[in-house]
């Protein structure tokens, strides 16, 4: 049977062993593919100022982005590709609440340049490579037609 | 109750229910919106909403798990807590912060990453305070008679809880690498460090209530630990398959992440074993309910409806919608909210001499809330798949699958009803045992 001994020695081994795995994994993650996956380099001025205004905003209280946040409003992952930035920019700089079919967003009433900003910064979140999220509809195709 | 200074946690604990009480108040603040129902808008909009309703579970899970770390340290380490003015200090501290959190996120003053969105100078001040904690938590544990392994396992995982707070502090101009390090903190907390402090709560509650011998009971504390960091570090790879992170994520999160009920089923049938096999003379049949609810509950909604969705190939269509909100409320209530009660269950009647455990209010308490929250997952878990069929499968429009899901929020507000129910009564029962007594100092 398993001693007290033994059993500690299972959890602090473990713990060491998989913490050391994880921290070299977070390193390679870090240093050679975000970069490369998330195009770094084109991660520009603007799109940074872009990202504060997001954040400072918590936009994320609403919606998702990269799949996280929470679910009142829509993803915006790929929301320049749907929508447009034309669509995009008209709500960020409107002074009355938006409200599509009656659900509300907070009137930001943004600036030309906070408002291209945060364009630029979907606009750069919306060319990673996320690994096929969001997926496809599937389903579409196979529906009934009348 | 031993020593005095044990008194302490009578203050986190009730500052943990008064804030259990609030957050729900967002909670029902949300699901009107959800249901159309968006009155409050201009002074609470639904982020303001949000991010209040996270940030007051953290915190009052947070100020459970102090209370419960004074009340459990002087029993095991068989000294007083080195200070009352510092545990005092400490105290209003944290109450302190909290408030002004609340009020700042009505205001705008806030970071919008999700469960982290307490502003930077904020933080700050959380970190002095939660050294100050640690400071009297550890300091007692070794100048006290006794280091046994469940004072140890349950430090430790205070311990490693305030230093993952550190990663969520670092500024990036990347979103990836933001998310990456709001995983180190999220993920690394609640499958990982406040595992062990679970663990450790645990250990002490089933010691004390079920009479079995610390040395088994401490032995399987070790090995339900050790499964926890054997999965749940990996398993943080769960959060890195769509985020700008590389594919070989999806196997190493899949395959460990799927190991990770392992430790919430240990804690189950390490609890329920337990019972079984001890002599059950304690009275406070109540405490020893919640304690196995929360084994059992904790596997439930960490492990099985964790397990649901972890896999690459499903997350892939459940990532960010209801299906996670299913989850993440009968994780956080089975693992950590009802851990947190069943402490409190357990010490109010040593720390005030009263035996309030009797009444059939608390009693009651448990099961409404309990049938309330099950009912609140069903709920989330219905509209989940509904949006993940209609928008994702089918690709129908957001705000189209949003309206068609309003029913569930309805059904969600019922049974969040009886939800909040058991919780009033709950509470009632808390301030029916009054304030702290001396005349409960016992010996043994
Ligand atoms: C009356 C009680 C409650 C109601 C009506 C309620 C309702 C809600 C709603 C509507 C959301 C937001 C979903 C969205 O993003 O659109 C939410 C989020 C959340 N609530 Fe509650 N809640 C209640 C109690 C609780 C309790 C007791 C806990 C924990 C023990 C909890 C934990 C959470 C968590 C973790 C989230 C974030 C989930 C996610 O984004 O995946 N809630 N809640
Ligand atoms: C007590 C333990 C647990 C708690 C309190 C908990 C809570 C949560 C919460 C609140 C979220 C949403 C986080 C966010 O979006 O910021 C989440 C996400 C997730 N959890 Fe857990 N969880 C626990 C254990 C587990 C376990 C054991 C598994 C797997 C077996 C798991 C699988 C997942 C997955 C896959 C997601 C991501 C969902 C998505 O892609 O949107 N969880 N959890
Ligand atoms: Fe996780």
């Amino acid at each position: 049977m398993l001693s007290k001994n033994q059993a500690r020695t299972f959890f602090l081994g473990g713990t060491v062993v998989f913490f050391l795995i994880f921290l070299v994994l977070s390193w390679h993650t870090l240093a050679k593919e975000v970069p490369e996956q998330t195009n770094a380099e084109n991660l520009s001025e603007s799109a940074i100022r872009g990202k504060r205004i997001f954040d400072k905003n918590n936009c994320m209280g609403c919606h998702t982005i990269l799949g996280e946040g929470a679910y009142y409003a829509p993803e915006l992952t790929k929301v320049i590709d749907r929508k447009g930035e034309e669509y995009c920019r008209i709500i960020l700089m409107s002074k009355e609440p938006w409200q599509p079919r009656g659900r509300k967003m907070v009137a930001y009433g943004m600036t030309e340049q906070e408002a291209a900003d945060v364009i630029e910064f979907l606009k750069w979140i919306g060319e990673m490579d996320l690994n096929g999220f969001p997926p496809e509809p599937d389903l579409k195709d196979k529906l009934p037609t009348e | 109750m031993k020593y005095k200074s044990q008194q302490v946690a009578y203050w986190f604990f009730a500052l943990s229910v008064i804030l259990l009480v609030l957050q729900i108040a967002y909670g029902f603040v949300m699901a009107f919106a959800h249901l159309g129902y968006d009155g409050l808008h201009e002074i609470i909009p639904f982020n303001a909403a949000s991010a209040t309703h996270k940030n007051l579970l953290v915190v009052w899970i947070l100020s459970g798990f102090m209370g419960a770390a004074y009340y459990i340290i002087p029993d095991e380490a068989e000294r007083e807590l080195i200070s009352i003015p510092l545990v005092k200090l400490q105290f209003w501290s944290l109450a302190i912060v909290g408030v002004v959190a609340v009020i700042g996120f009505h205001l705008g003053w806030w970071e919008g990453r999700k469960f982290l969105e307490i502003p930077r100078p904020l933080d700050y001040l959380v970190v002095i305070n939660v050294l100050l904690f640690l400071y009297i938590i550890l300091m007692t544990l070794f100048t006290g008679k006794k280091r046994t392994t469940t004072s140890l396992v349950l430090s430790m995982g205070l311990f490693f809880a305030a230093l993952l707070y550190l990663p969520g502090m670092i500024w990036f101009d990347n979103q990836t690498m933001d998310s990456f390090f709001r995983w180190w903190v999220v993920h690394l907390w609640v499958e990982g460090v406040w595992e062990l402090i679970m663990g450790g709560i645990l250990a002490y509650l089933l010691i004390k209530l079920t009479g079995v011998d610390r040395e088994l009971i401490e032995k399987w504390l070790y090995v339900i630990v050790g499964l926890t960091f054997l999965s749940g570090v990996l398993g943080t790879g769960h959060h890195y398959y769509y985020i700008g992170t590389p594919k070989y994520w999806l196997m190493i999160g899949g395959i460990f992440s799927a190991m990770e009920p392992l430790a919430f089923l240990g804690m189950a049938l390490f609890a329920i074993a337990m019972y079984r096999k001890g002599e059950k003379r304690h009275p406070n049949k109540l405490a020893l309910t919640w304690t196995l609810g929360t084994a059992i509950l904790s596997f439930v909604g960490a492990g099985l409806l964790g397990v649901a969705h972890t896999l690459p190939a499903v997350n892939l269509w459940t990532h960010g919608t209801f299906v996670t909100a299913m989850h993440g409320h009968l994780a956080f209530w089975g693992a950590y909210g009802m851990l947190v009660l069943g402490m409190i269950t357990y010490a109010m009647p040593l720390i005030t001499g009263r035996k309030m455990y009797t009444k059939p209010g608390a009693n009651y308490a448990f099961w409404l809330s309990n049938i309330g929250m099950i009912g609140m997952t069903t709920a989330f878990a219905v509209a989940g798949v509904t949006q993940v069929y209609l928008e994702r499968k089918v690709g129908m429009d957001f705000v189209d699958v949003q309206l068609a899901m309003e029913v569930h929020f309805l059904i969600l507000i019922g049974a969040a009803s009886i939800f909040t129910l058991g919780i009033v009564l709950y509470i009632i029962n808390f301030f029916k045992y009054g304030s702290p007594s001396n005349e409960a100092l016992v010996t043994a």
